[in-house]
């Protein structure tokens, strides 16, 4: 780092100087983590983002001295408040843990022992590192749990982890984490298995409580928007090496890396309504070059230099006169002066698209309803049966051709089993579904072979979706033979036409001809998904539902997918119900918007609708969870209450008035709200009257 | 909890039900006709009917089932086939009591053990310790019990001379005399059982050192025997239970071998001996005391399993 931005009157925290990790794989050590630098001055926040196979999350590890035991710093220098950690004992270094440096893990679901008592882990570090008596201990753990906002911290205290949420657990770990004043946190996505209302409140509660702690910390992210909301400083890696680093505002407000102008171009919130910008994904197994820069075989601006030498650190100075900003390109100036706009025009094609007829229902489901579970009955396991969990509660829904849905919630909200419901995966209990005006039936085996065809799916893990058996070619083969209009004759012949549609499929998804004979665990994250994709369409679907079609992969990976779905659309003259927990990738999808919580549909409206004024209030709390990268844009006045309820114990009248900001009494809790319709279409069901949300909602935006 | 026991009490009266049925539908497949089979080929058809309808043997199947279940829960288990037509519930009973002694043996020498020794080759895994124990263990997994017990005799018994060859057990004897019998037949069927119980607590061990919590548990600044005690043994050794009360029932009815092999008086040579002279009586007997236990120790351990699992206990 260079010297005189140091500020000499608080040492850093901790500085990490040319650090590499390395790996045993087999007889051979493999270098993951190449000569980085990290400083963490005192009191500040510092971000590490990278995407899947960045190196973040074994640098985290490196820096706690936590390295799995086939890992180890092979050079470099780790220095913690002044003392060199490569060479301290272990003694020494238990000490430090627990009390000096703390670690919020990213799983709260596994990362408490499931056994025993939340109180007796909370107190197991003062007990250990003999800080306080047992009973100090607990009344200390108590106060932590009340600081981490917890409503009730002695029933949570006698709880086991099992009978708490993933909020809650989360929570309970960054208490731990806290409760003895550490000197450095370390967060490895600590909010990424969190619903993202409890991942708002949870950035909240870490800003809050680590700089009222006086403590530094390192948060481990791939959620840029996450980062710059929580984090003073902030370092991009990619493939193991720095890529750019520096101040948050700086960085993201002027970006001087092309990998991480890619990430941020990738956004699909950046987007608006037009194409996204992607990084070409490149198969893993080529970016091994040791003297390249990592980037380039991705890189737009990648030149000969590039891919002769790897460029070095340099220095750029921005538009904070004290601030330090490093990158790792040779073409950073050049970049930077080109200035180029960050969103791909649209091509000829696209605009060329003959608009679909105005409004022609394809789809459409009144009154859909699925319960799991009886409650009368009591099972011979002896566990009692749940009481009936209404996973989807009276839900319609109305898709024209041509055009996307998107449904958006929380998990719990029964986006997923409306989607099952949809392809008769599961049996809907009441309600009817129409495609193209006929009646569908709710059982699988009594659909017609014109329906199975004309609904598909997409599902969420590409990895678990596909037959890791089948080969890319046999996958999507299999859907000719079975769905295919007509299905390719028999005999060689028809064999022959079968991989001529494959190909051309494989082709229209952007893969190449020899990828006909790959299989799943050849193919990254995006590929996978890409063959299931083409899949889905093989047999000419009519709608297509896509489950959560990008949230297994990383953002610029996510981008090519979305496009590629935004593509299929027009060419194929497809419908999509699109569902995502993610606001942005429905924004950005699709055309018409429901908003599901708790099974039910509690507003919907157009694309247009749903982002402005009135909103339902749980819309509202929606996007104002959602974590942006927007300098300078930090505070959020809308939090929801407490977790998302348990389907099992769905709250009467209004099922969002145990959280609802603008809850008003006896009628939010007794009575079910009315749907308030406006003259386009747009609706919520709220007990306030729409002028009445617009006046609370207006000046919001 | 109690409302659990007194649910899965009843399923295991119900289980027991239906097994009687089985096993009394069994024994009527058996080949053979009993009554030439007891009075020999040439017994003259007059014998063959009195003796079929001294033992009810001529009644129609589901009166001779009803009469040998009704029998059967009223301590009249009838009387064996064999010569002086001897009662069968003080001899079934007498063998049982010895198969359970020698099953506790067993299970006291080998589940410590094993334990030990999967949790050793868990927590160095990888290492020469860990490949020595699995390699140990399966081999003698591989090793019929009458070659083990052989060699065992020959070795410690008639080579050493510490402990009892052949095991006459006999009324009124002391405890140390009873360690001398049970001490080679115990050693026998434990290294059948240790190898089984050390690879499943390894895995499970393994399995467990890799979640998460073991990770929080580091860096709260433990040593990583402290997290073992504290913190995985508690979840790892869970599967174990099953395992354990899976082998209680093999050892109860199950050691035919080694009973042979040590001339041990257990309920496995008894129930070997009565299927092939169809000795109905004791066949059936030993059957259901055989499934009764089996029953039982899978009841305690799902037991055990839910108390000490609080994902189960507390739902």
């Amino acid at each position: 780092m260079n010297e005189q931005h140091v500020s000499p009157a608080v040492p850093p925290v901790l500085q990490a100087h040319n650090i590499s990790v390395e790996y045993r794989i087999g007889r051979n050590w493999r270098n993951v983590i190449k000569n980085v630098d990290l400083v963490i001055e005192a009191k500040s926040i510092h971000g590490l983002v990278g995407e899947s196979g960045s190196g973040k999350s074994t640098l985290g590890l490196a820096i706690l001295q936590a390295l799995p035991r086939n890992g180890r710093i092979a050079r470099g220098e780790l220095r913690f408040e002044g003392r060199d950690m490569r060479q301290i004992d272990e003694s020494a270094l238990r000490e430090l843990r627990g009390q000096q440096i703390t670690f919020v893990p990213q799983n709260p679901m596994d990362s408490l022992n499931p056994s025993i008592r939340i109180s007796d882990q909370m107190i197991e570090a003062a007990l250990l590192h003999d800080l306080m008596d047992s009973e100090a201990a607990g009344a200390h753990a108590l106060r932590w749990l009340e600081r981490v906002h917890i409503a009730d911290p002695k029933a949570v205290a006698d709880s086991y982890p099992h009978q708490l949420s993933g909020g809650m657990l989360q929570r309970v770990l960054i208490a731990m984490a806290l409760m003895h004043r550490p000197s450095l946190v370390i967060l490895d996505e600590p909010t990424t298995a969190l619903d993202v209302t409890t991942q708002a409140t949870i950035l909240d509660l870490l800003r809050e409580l680590i700089r009222g702690q006086g403590a530094a910390a390192l948060y481990i992210s791939h959620d840029l928007g996450a980062v710059a909301e929580l984090c003073d400083d902030v370092s991009v890696m990619y493939a193991g090496e720095l890529m750019e680093s520096g101040a948050v505002d700086e960085l993201f407000a002027r970006p001087r890396h092309p990998y991480t102008r890619g990430l941020l171009a990738c956004l699909p919130g950046k987007a608006g309504n037009r194409r996204l910008r992607n990084i070409e994904e490149v198969a893993p197994a080529l970016q091994q070059r040791s003297l390249a820069c990592v980037f380039a075989d991705r890189c737009p601006h990648a030149s000969q230099r590039c891919r002769d030498r790897k460029p070095v650190l340099e220095s750029a100075f921005g538009t904070i006169p004290d601030g330090v900003h490093l990158v790792r390109c040779w073409h950073w100036k050049e970049i930077d002066a080109e200035d180029d706009d960050d969103v791909v025009p649209e091509t000829e094609d696209e605009r060329n698209v003959p608009e679909p007829p105005a409004d022609e229902t394809l789809f459409s489901a009144r009154g859909l309803e699925k319960s799991f579970g009886d409650p009368a009955r009591i099972s011979l396991t002896g566990k009692k049966m749940h009481q009936a969990v209404r996973a989807v509660d009276n839900v319609s829904i109305g898709i024209p051709r041509g055009k996307t849905l998107g449904i958006v919630g929380e998990s719990g909200s029964g986006k997923t089993t409306l989607a099952r419901t949809i392809v008769a995966l599961e049996r809907a209990d009441a309600g009817e579904m129409e495609l193209e005006g006929l009646a569908l039936s709710s059982r699988l085996n009594r659909r017609y072979q014109q329906v199975l065809r004309g609904i598909m799916m997409i599902f969420q893990n590409p990895g678990d979706a596909l037959n890791p058996h089948h080969s890319a070619g046999q996958s999507i083969g299999r859907t000719f033979r079975k769905l295919g209009d007509p299905p390719p004759p028999r005999g060689p012949r028809g064999r022959e036409e079968l991989r001529r549609r494959v190909t051309e499929m494989l082709e229209a998804v952007g893969l190449s001809a020899e990828y006909y004979h790959r299989y799943p665990d050849q193919l990254s994250g995006g590929e996978k998904q890409r063959v299931a994709i083409a899949r889905a369409f093989a047999g000419e679907p009519k709608l297509i539902i896509a489950d959560e079609p990008t949230s297994s992969l990383d953002v610029s990976v996510q981008a090519v997918i979305l496009n590629l779905l935004k593509d299929l659309r027009e060419k194929q003259q497809v419908s999509y119900a699109v569902i995502s927990h993610d606001l942005e990738v429905i924004e950005y999808l699709a055309d018409h918007i429901s908003v599901m919580y708790l099974g039910e549909v509690v507003e919907s409206g157009s694309n247009q609708e749903i982002g402005s004024p009135p909103y339902h209030p749980y819309t509202q709390a929606l996007l104002a969870a959602a974590p942006r990268v927007e300098p300078g844009r930090r505070s959020k006045p809308i939090r929801l209450e407490g977790d998302i309820p348990s389907p099992r114990n769905k709250p009467s009248g209004c099922p969002f008035h145990t959280r609802c900001p603008m809850y008003i009494g006896r009628i939010c809790r007794e009575e079910r709200p009315p749907l308030r319709r406006s003259a386009e279409g747009h609706e919520i069901r709220c007990h306030h009257t729409r002028d009445d949300l617009l006046m609370w909602q207006g000046g919001d935006q | 909890m109690i409302s659990y026991l007194l649910r899965r009490l009843g399923m295991m009266a119900v289980t027991l039900m239906v097994t009687s049925i089985l096993i009394f539908a069994l024994t009527q497949l058996l080949p053979g006709d009993v009554a030439k089979l007891v009075l020999g080929r040439d017994a003259s058809p007059a014998a063959v009917e009195n003796f079929n309808s001294q033992y009810g043997l001529d009644r129609p199947p589901i009166e001779q089932y009803l009469r040998w279940i009704g029998g059967f829960l009223t301590a009249d288990w009838g009387v064996s086939y064999t010569a002086g037509a001897p009662p069968v519930r003080p001899l079934v009973i007498g063998r049982m009591v010895n198969s359970l002694i020698l099953a506790m043996a067993t299970l006291l020498f080998a589940v410590p053990l094993s334990l030990f020794l999967g949790i050793v080759s868990a927590v160095r895994e990888g290492s020469w310790i860990d490949q020595g124990i699995s390699i140990t263990s399966l081999a003698v997994v591989g090793l019929p019990e009458f070659v083990t017990g052989i060699v065992l005799i020959n070795a410690v018994a008639v080579g050493l001379g510490w402990f009892s060859a052949s095991s006459m057990v006999n009324e009124g004897q002391g405890l140390l005399e009873w360690i001398r019998i049970l001490v080679l037949p115990a050693i026998t069927a434990s290294l059948v059982l240790i190898g089984y119980i050390t690879r499943m607590t390894r895995a499970s061990t393994i399995e467990e050192l890799k979640k998460p919590y073991v990770r929080t548990a580091l860096l709260k600044g433990m040593t990583l025997r402290q997290v073992l005690m504290k913190h995985v043994l508690r979840n790892a050794l869970l599967p174990s239970i099953t395992i354990i009360a899976i082998s209680f029932g093999w050892l109860m009815g199950g050691l035919v071998v080694i009973e042979n092999v040590f001339n041990y008086p257990g309920m496995g040579s008894l129930l070997v001996t009565a299927v092939g002279f169809k000795n109905l009586p004791v066949l059936q007997s030993i059957s259901m005391i055989i499934v009764f236990y089996f029953s039982l120790a899978n009841l305690i351990a799902d037991l055990l399993y839910a108390w000490l699992n609080p994902r189960i206990r507390l739902g």
